[in-house]
């Protein structure tokens, strides 16, 4: 279990180091992708060792991958918006909302 | 962990799956590292295997590599010249983002084996999982989370019709 756990967390912060560090909008979204990953990792361990009575934690996951595929959609839209709007998808190019 | 042919391939899994988030997130082409995305969510379709969650297992590999990973690659492929190698990926706070990831790793993992020392190795071994994983997880789609189903349904709809309003050519 521990090792489920510290996969997770691993995983959580490479995710972390990308969001943080990609200039391009998918670069950033594909690490959010592994974020949601970690945590549904978590979940399913958690379900798996610790509370067993109950699939509470799978069916949670599997929430959490329709919402995050709900959300993929959406913003690759608004990045194609972005791209034919301002023909640059970089992080730091899309400032007009910044005052 | 039950027996140690479990244990090889959860570290098979856990090396690939950790070497490929590295390159998604490293890596200076965009499209190699959608590529090793697709990868990484399969070695996570492998975890759940290992962890007794067979329906999640077939749902990762269907929406994320099937769709999600896919219209990444659309994506990228539809903005391409900004995807080439001239261009920077990362920008000017590497270093920064590199030490706040590794002390947030540093300190979670801490956490997780002081916490697993003190309560959760304590913690009596209840009863396993049901073998029929699926049943019993359809038995509780349909009833007791009937609610946040549908909810979720209308949710993806929603997000299909927001998706072709945005990225819709404007007429004038």
């Amino acid at each position: 279990m521990l090792a489920y756990l510290s996969l997770a967390a691993i995983l959580f912060s490479i995710g972390m180091f990308g969001v943080i560090t990609r200039r391009n909008v998918i670069g950033i979204m594909m690490s959010l992708e592994l974020m949601f990953n970690a945590v549904n990792i978590n979940f399913v361990a958690f379900n798996k060792f610790i509370v067993t009575d109950s699939l509470l934690g799978q069916i949670f996951s599997a929430f959490i991958i329709v919402v995050a595929a709900a959300e993929a959609v959406v913003g690759l839209a608004i990045v194609l918006l972005l791209y034919r709007n301002w023909q640059g998808i970089n992080s730091d190019q899309v400032n007009v909302m910044k005052w | 962990m039950t027996s140690p042919q479990v244990g090889i391939v959860f570290w098979i899994i856990a090396f690939v799956m950790l070497i490929s988030a590295f390159m998604v997130v490293s890596l200076k082409n965009i499209f190699h590292s959608a590529l090793f995305l697709i990868l990484c969510l399969f070695s996570v379709a492998g975890i759940y295997v290992l962890l007794q969650a067979e329906f999640l297992a077939a749902a990762q590999v269907l929406i994320y590599v099937g769709a999600v990973a896919v219209l990444m690659l659309f994506a990228i492929m539809l903005t391409n010249n900004l995807a080439s190698k001239k261009i920077r990926q990362a920008n000017r706070n590497v270093l920064v983002g590199f030490f706040v990831s590794v002390i947030f790793c540093f300190i979670t993992l801490v956490l997780l084996v002081k916490t697993y020392v003190s309560v959760w190795g304590k913690l009596k071994p209840q009863a396993v999982l049901p073998a029929q994983n699926v049943l019993v997880f359809g038995k509780y789609l349909m009833t007791k989370f009937m609610l946040p189903f549908e909810v979720v349904s209308v949710l993806l709809l929603a997000a299909l019709i927001g998706a072709i309003v945005l990225a819709r050519k404007e007429r004038s």
